[in-house]
């Protein structure tokens, strides 16, 4: 196992070191100057240029800027923001928390609408269950968080009136958004439990399992479900990436705060250190929860660490 | 029985190909199907409901909706054709060229993608965006080459696949040249798994082009595109739902057709990628 974390740790730091490049890069690849896109709604001296340039040290020789950034970077420094002249990591800090509750209810949504789901299909399968659930995540795999998000409003909170529309917080202005994420990665969820259950239930153990005269529900949720949800945990890293990038629309629809509409605004107001801060923190973030995934998966089946 | 009979016998698929058949009429006839001008504004009659004179009803600005819904499958529909196309253009080749030659330039090649899939999400298309600045000719380059990774992989895994087959082996040995043998032997066993693959991604593009213009990045008023809709009738949910309604829903028909007849071409073309 030990030899395993080595290895899927060593792997990572050329994917890091990758990321830091790219968003490092981002700032190169604008077409035309940074600096007076960034001021452009500025009424800005050819003196304020040359400073901000200076400050954002872009009249340093490249591969000094980069190793600054890089050097920076891990010591938790990712830049001043253009607009509120604060520190890039205090405003990701300030709204890390909201997204993270976002993301986390999110994935307990997913997982609570998904697993049954999946699980009811695979048992009733070709019956009409099967047909309804499977219809249902269609539905959820094509269904804009946007829209769903709209509906949601529209009926629990302007209608009902159960449900606060906006704003982050407490435990009620979480549920809605929960679920307006978490619908895709629930209908992934489903899908993935359904066919990874269908496969189990007719392995040699499951049929053992009943020859010994064990119940229905004993069988199922002790022998299959067990196994079945091996594959499904794989994907639950790949899901999380996808809730907290997909925070960015949720957010926006229930004017959240949050590392979402904290990159949105930076980049509609041109905000690049922002942008590249937050962005290198997500990615990062994403990186790493993979690793731990894939270290938890290790650790539930033996063959992976073995292979 | 051919394979088109096999596809049109699922009934899925059929009722994706219907929507999509509707959906494409809709683009292609919208100047005579839309009742009005999808940009012209009359504050007159702003927010009027369904209803005989303005059947999908007013937004805010006078405009018709249903004219605009009906325009705004020209847009989106265009945006997933051209992001898949720019993502299937630059992926195929790069996965080719690394599974069959390997070695360092396969290594190099798929670090990239590595570091590129490293981004989750719309996140990767955010970015870009960013870069290029807002606009809905820059979402769909965004949004293309967030999916590059993607088919890079695929077409890599299929190539390293075909390329162990004997004939490759035997054309190998009768002295054919490397260019002629990836287009002639191994290129055909990559357009099934492509095909599908573009086809269920072409609704992941149209959301995600949607979702851009939703957050304001993409199309920019007036043109009438229905993420951009959405977002727009967000402050008139409670007086007039129609407004962000008919857009959502086409959105979700419109990737619900495609996922149809993504998942019906797959039994059809790849048996062997059914999950």
């Amino acid at each position: 196992m030990l030899t395993y974390v080595g290895r899927r740790l060593l792997a990572v730091v050329p994917v890091l070191f990758g990321v830091t490049l790219a968003v490092f890069s981002m700032l190169f690849l604008v077409p035309g100057d940074p600096v007076k896109i960034m001021l452009a709604e500025f009424v800005t001296t050819p003196d304020q240029v040359a400073r901000m340039r200076a400050q954002l040290h872009l009249d340093e020789p490249v591969l000094q800027q980069y190793g600054r950034f890089v050097g920076n970077a891990l010591r938790g420094d990712l830049g001043m923001s253009i607009r509120s002249r604060r520190p890039v990591a205090t405003e990701i800090g300030e709204n890390l928390g909201s997204t993270g509750r976002l993301a986390l209810a999110s994935m307990v949504v997913a997982i609570a609408l998904g697993v049954p789901l999946g699980l009811i299909a695979a048992l009733g399968r070709n019956s009409w269950l099967d047909v309804a659930a499977m219809g249902v995540a269609l539905l959820g795999v094509a269904m804009p968080s946007f829209w769903l998000g709209f509906l949601l409003i529209f009926v629990f909170s302007l209608h009902l009136g159960w449900l606060p529309a906006t704003g982050g917080g407490d435990l009620p202005h979480l549920v809605m958004p929960a679920v307006a994420l978490g619908t895709i990665a629930a209908a992934i969820i489903a899908r993935l439990t359904r066919s990874s259950m269908l496969e189990v239930l007719g392995q040699d153990y499951v049929r053992t399992a009943r020859a010994k005269g064990l119940g229905g529900f004993a069988v199922v949720v002790r022998h299959a479900l067990r196994n079945a949800l091996i594959p499904v945990v794989t994907v639950f890293g790949l899901q999380f990436g996808n809730l907290l990038a997909g925070a960015v629309i949720v957010e926006t629809v229930f004017s959240r705060p949050g590392l979402g509409r904290l990159i949105v605004g930076a980049i509609l107001s041109k905000d690049f250190p922002l942008v590249q801060g937050t962005v290198l923190f997500v990615a990062t973030a994403y990186v790493l929860i993979n690793v731990v995934v894939d270290m938890a998966y290790a650790y539930v089946d033996p063959r992976i660490r073995i292979g | 029985m051919t394979s088109a009979a096999a596809l049109v016998r699922q009934r899925g698929a059929l009722l994706g190909l219907l929507i999509l058949a509707a959906l494409g009429t809709m683009a292609v006839a919208a100047p005579w199907l839309a009742a009005r001008d999808p940009i012209r504004t009359a504050a007159r009659e702003a927010l009027q409901p369904p209803g005989a004179r303005f059947l999908l009803g007013s937004d805010q600005f006078g405009r018709d909706v249903g004219s605009r819904v009906v325009y705004g499958a020209r847009v989106s529909l265009l945006v997933g054709v051209i992001s898949v196309s720019i993502a299937v253009a630059l992926g195929a080749p790069l996965g080719l060229v690394s599974g069959y030659y390997g070695g360092r330039l396969d290594a190099l090649i798929m670090r990239v993608m590595d570091v590129l899939l490293a981004f989750p999400g719309i996140l990767l298309a955010l970015a870009i965006v960013s870069v290029l600045s807002p606009g809905l000719g820059n979402v769909m380059i965004a949004v293309g080459l967030s999916a590059v990774p993607g088919y890079a992989r695929l077409v890599r895994a299929t190539v390293l696949a075909a390329r162990e087959h004997l004939y490759v082996e035997a054309a190998r040995a009768l002295g054919g040249r490397d260019g002629g043998i990836l287009v002639r032997d191994i290129l055909p066993n990559v357009v099934a798994p492509l095909i599908v693959t573009a086809t269920l991604g072409l609704g992941g593009a149209i959301l995600s082009a949607a979702a851009l213009s939703f957050l304001g990045l993409g199309s920019q008023p007036p043109q009438p595109e229905w993420g951009r809709m959405l977002s727009e009738g967000r402050d008139y949910l409670r007086e007039a739902w129609w407004i962000s309604t008919f857009p959502g829903l086409g959105i979700l028909l419109t990737v619900l057709a495609m996922n149809l007849v993504g998942d019906g071409l797959r039994d059809v073309l790849d048996p062997r990628l059914k999950t």
